[in-house]
């Protein structure tokens, strides 16, 4: 679709540089450590060394005799508050500080309040504390078993270490496909516990006013409105009330879902700003940030697959157990403890579906949030696309072929999902058949068969996903009770300028030049006379932040409408100044003219003076609107994934020779930013296929808690992407946009996956568990008998 | 703790500080000389959202203490504008959205602009082995090997 405005203008379709570029080449973004208040002090944090531990004393004398050093704050102090607990956004409960035992290794323990970030340092080394070592359950299985010693006593009454079940699905109608198919197939697929590692760490700067009674929090958060919320509610009772409460999230270094929780150094740092009277800042080092921060993922699955012997897929079971470490701190909507995990019936036609999860507590860090992830997604498109290749397989079909003779058909949309979803648009064949032509894959599987035939292992993996992203309806998506709508609030200047706010936060993902484009599709003003601004909760209007790719399904869909209410007003203007009814008004991008008579014209700019200067009578002055955009469904964008992997014999490793992504997140914005955010969630697609996992020994001790042993891929290993796209617009949408910062996350696993397994098909090989590492692939081969000696 | 009077031109301009023994060079630039476009992303030297040029070479400079540079010449992101001129690797940054959330970019700007000096044309092999000490989570470092290969061409 050609652009509807011109490259000056830059609405939608135009990539047009970033407008938040300039700061960041020039080293002058405004980071949270970045910011330096007047006597600000520093906190820095004791951690406990166990995974399960009684906190038998903890001695600050030391400690304050440090130079510089000021004040130790334990769960005691706290406690004193009421403060040593709060919520986790799940309704669950976490500790703040201890007061009677820790839970994981690296559990936040004290916090230590000095002059300067050494003196903290050294304050930190000077706390003692002793602990007297429990019993470690790091295996969810084995936390579910009977018998189980139960983690959460301070939960009155807990007899066990499930944190919930849930089950979606009709369990009689599935069993009962079951047991009438052909073929079945079945696969334990474990999607392992990673960790979002953006390149900022987590951290804040808590600034109470004692004179004005207001505390301003600079924080690392993806959603400022709702943490605000929060704050109030947990500490309302000490004094802390919304109104007096700033939340201010500058620029942000990578989110991903990991700045979404509320950490409790957070409430530490605020808890010692409003008693000292002073700022105070705290900023994660990496090891904190990798071994205490929430993770992502930890699905155990069991999946099984039913169909016919031609290869049409009938029912779909997933039984899973998922660990959430020691308390359920999912950033989940209230109503869905598995987040959308029941997307997993994917892109197919599967008449019946029934899944069921049992989640478990154990002696790990709090589990739970996204991985540039909308709410599971990730988990549920890898089982089913792993599953489906496995029936490939066993059924002797090319996967190809196979998805193609299941998928959705594009006359079957809007498609009720036996799981319940209302997928509102979708073109499958179209996107993986663009993908099978560009990569050629007829002529891969050639190579494939002539270098089987060598001995040479290459492998070609499809993974054909569809998102569900853009929560949400607020009738069916609320956290904490608060209702996942979005907003924005636009003001147009006497001189054609404007200002556009938004209740999201961008972390990366080009708000300031994506929403700026939006406001100049809608109203003709260029995107560059547009500022946009967010994360400031004394300014932005409410909203639930930036994360499950809902920012342009939400917050851009309220820029849209409040551009409209903001035009509506704006033809009256011109009506009034051209003395012509408006129904004789014709709109293009930035100007009104007169029907028939089109040199009679007023731009927008010249009607956004006049609101100031020569408005009608009777009508109020200004030209502005907010807008709260409730979507009416979720958006559904999708697409098709081709990996093509070589294998080496002697070592196990693979390379991704080739990898082409075709997207289909509906009209697009602008289509460099798009791109790029496909570059880099296909590259944290990559990383868990591969190379990451957080891993524990038995006693609960983590063995990836640094970027020694957290692998994320450099230059080096990430291939030259190769994308391409279908539009298919979302027909709910105001902009038939769907929203895609997560889509190739989300995909491209299972891609690389398939890849892998289907290099090694001929050997018997089935399944294997991501992190594909060498190690791995070289145990199978050799266990094969196919592994080279080097 | 043993404190020590040292000076450090940085972007071409000779500042004085007293510091202590084990303080780190980026702590120096960041909190002492207030210059916070170099970036901390890790403790173990792995992430280079810290590098600068020391005596023009990049070093990491979450690993150098800041009395290493005493009397050495220490170039940031921020002096790789010259007279409201962007360096060819700034604007290539830039130009082929090079970067998202801004946070590494510091640290690939300089490692790029080191690796140009040394090595004028480098091939997409080079350029990808020059920013492996550099890791980037949001770009997918496509377009960082592009915004490379702009800066070279644009410098020729």
């Amino acid at each position: 679709m050609a652009p509807r405005t011109t490259a000056e203008v830059g609405g939608m379709g135009h990539s047009i540089k970033r407008k938040e570029d300039p700061r960041f080449i020039r080293g002058q973004g405004n980071y949270v450590d970045d910011i330096q208040l007047p006597g600000m002090l520093y906190l820095d944090i004791v951690r406990s060394p166990y995974a399960h531990a009684k906190l038998t004393s903890i001695k600050t004398d030391k400690a304050l005799k440090v130079p510089g050093v000021l004040a130790v704050i334990t769960g005691e102090t706290l406690k004193q508050y009421n403060l040593h607990w709060m919520p986790t956004l799940s309704s669950d409960t976490q500790m703040v500080l201890p007061t009677e035992k820790v839970m994981y290794q690296s559990q936040e323990v004290a916090g230590v309040i000095a002059t300067d970030r050494y003196a903290a340092a050294d304050g930190v080394e000077a706390v003692e504390v002793e602990y007297e070592p429990l019993p470690v359950i790091v295996d969810p299985f084995k936390s579910l078993a009977p018998g189980a010693p139960v983690l959460r006593t301070d939960k009155e009454g807990k007899k066990d270490n499930l944190a919930f079940h849930w089950e979606a699905g009709d369990r009689a109608a599935t069993d009962k496909a079951f047991a009438e198919a052909d073929v079945v197939v079945k696969e334990r697929i474990y999607v392992p516990r990673i960790h979002v590692a953006s390149m900022e760490t987590c951290g804040c700067v808590a600034d109470f006013n004692p004179a004005e009674g207001k505390l301003t929090v600079y924080m690392t958060t993806q959603a400022p409105h709702a943490v605000r919320t929060v704050f109030a509610l947990v500490a309302g009772h000490v004094g802390l009330s919304e109104e007096k409460i700033r939340i201010v999230s500058p620029d942000i270094g990578g989110g991903f879902g990991g700045k979404v929780p509320v950490y409790p150094g957070y409430v530490i740092a605020v808890a010692a700003s409003v008693v000292i009277g002073k700022p105070v800042k705290w900023i994660e080092d990496r090891m904190e940030n990798l071994q205490a921060d929430s993770f992502a993922r930890d699905y155990h699955m069991t999946a099984e697959l039913a169909a016919r012997k031609d290869g049409t897929m009938t029912a779909l079971r997933i039984t899973t157990v998922a660990d959430h470490g020691y308390t359920n701190a999912s950033a989940n909507p209230s109503k869905y403890p598995a987040g959308l995990f029941s997307i997993c019936t994917g892109s197919y036609d599967l008449k019946h579906a029934f899944t069921e999860m049992d989640a478990a507590y154990t002696n790990k860090p709090p589990g739970g949030v996204a991985y540039r992830c909308s709410f599971r997604v990730t988990e549920a498109v890898h089982a089913i696309e792993r599953i489906t290749d496995v029936l490939a397989q066993e059924l002797k079909m090319d996967p190809a072929e196979l998805r193609l003779k299941n998928f959705i058909k594009p006359e079957q949309f809007p498609y009720r999902s036996a799981l319940g979803w209302e997928y509102d648009s979708g073109d499958y064949p179209r996107a993986l058949k663009l993908a099978m032509d560009k990569i050629g894959y007829a002529a891969l599987r050639k190579e494939q068969a002539e270098k089987r035939k060598r001995g040479e292992l290459m492998g070609i993996g499809i993974s054909s996903f569809t998102e569900i992203v853009g929560a949400g309806p607020s009738k069916q998506f609320d956290i904490l009770g608060i209702k996942m709508f979005d907003s924005a609030e636009i003001r147009v200047h006497p001189t054609g300028k404007a200002t556009a706010r938004f209740g999201t936060k961008s972390q990366g993902q080009g708000h300031e030049t994506t929403y700026a484009q939006i406001v100049a599709e809608e109203l003709g003003i260029p995107a560059a006379h547009v500022q946009v601004e967010e994360g400031d909760t004394d300014t932005a209007p409410y909203g639930l932040g930036t994360y499950a790719s809902r920012s342009t399904p939400t917050a851009g869909a309220a820029g849209a409408m409040a551009a409209r209410k903001i035009r509506d007003k704006a033809r009256k203007i011109a009506a009034h100044l051209l003395e012509v009814s408006e129904d004789d008004l014709v709109w293009e991008p930035g100007k009104f003219s007169v029907k028939g008579a089109p040199q009679k014209a007023k731009t927008i700019q010249e009607v956004a003076f006049a609101a100031y200067t020569n408005h009608p009578q009777g009508m109020e002055a200004g030209l502005e609107a907010v807008a709260y955009y409730d979507p009416p469904n979720l958006t559904f964008p999708f697409g098709s994934y081709i990996c093509v992997v070589d294998i080496d014999r002697g070592t196990g490793m693979v390379t991704v020779r080739r990898f082409l992504a075709v997207d289909d997140c509906g009209n697009i914005i602008n289509p460099m930013v798009v791109e790029g955010q496909i570059h880099g969630g296909l590259t944290q697609g990559l990383a868990p296929a591969l190379y990451e996992e957080m891993t524990y020994d038995e006693n609960g001790n983590n063995l990836a808690g640094s970027f020694m042993d957290y692998l994320v891929p450099t230059a080096v290993e990430t291939p030259r992407w190769e994308t391409d796209k279908t539009v298919t617009p979302c027909p709910h949408h105001p902009l038939g946009a769907k929203g895609v910062g997560e889509s190739a996350t989300v995909g491209a696993p299972p891609a690389i996956a398939n890849a892998v397994v289907d290099a090694l098909a001929h050997l018997g090989v089935r399944h294997i568990d991501i992190p594909i590492t060498p190690e791995k692939v070289w145990n199978i081969l050799k266990a094969k008998g196919a592994a080279t000696q080097v | 703790m043993a404190r020590h009077m040292i000076t450090v031109t940085v972007n071409g301009t000779a500042r004085e500080a007293e510091v202590d023994s084990r303080l780190l060079l980026v702590h120096l630039l960041r909190d002492v000389f207030r210059l916070t476009g170099t970036h901390i992303g890790c403790d173990t030297t792995h992430c280079g959202a810290c590098t600068v040029l020391l005596e023009g070479e990049p070093v990491k400079s979450c690993t150098v203490l800041a009395v290493q540079a005493d009397g050495r010449q220490v170039r940031t992101v921020e002096g790789l504008e010259q007279g409201g001129k962007l360096d060819p690797i700034q604007e290539g940054f830039w130009q082929e959205h090079g970067l998202q959330c801004g946070y590494c970019t510091p640290g690939m700007l300089m490692t790029g602009h080191a690796l140009l000096k040394r090595n004028p044309k480098p091939t997409e092999d080079e350029i990808r082995h020059a920013i492996s000490g550099n890791l980037c989570r949001c770009t997918g470092y496509l377009n960082i090997v592009k915004a490379v290969q702009y800066a070279a061409a644009k410098s020729q």
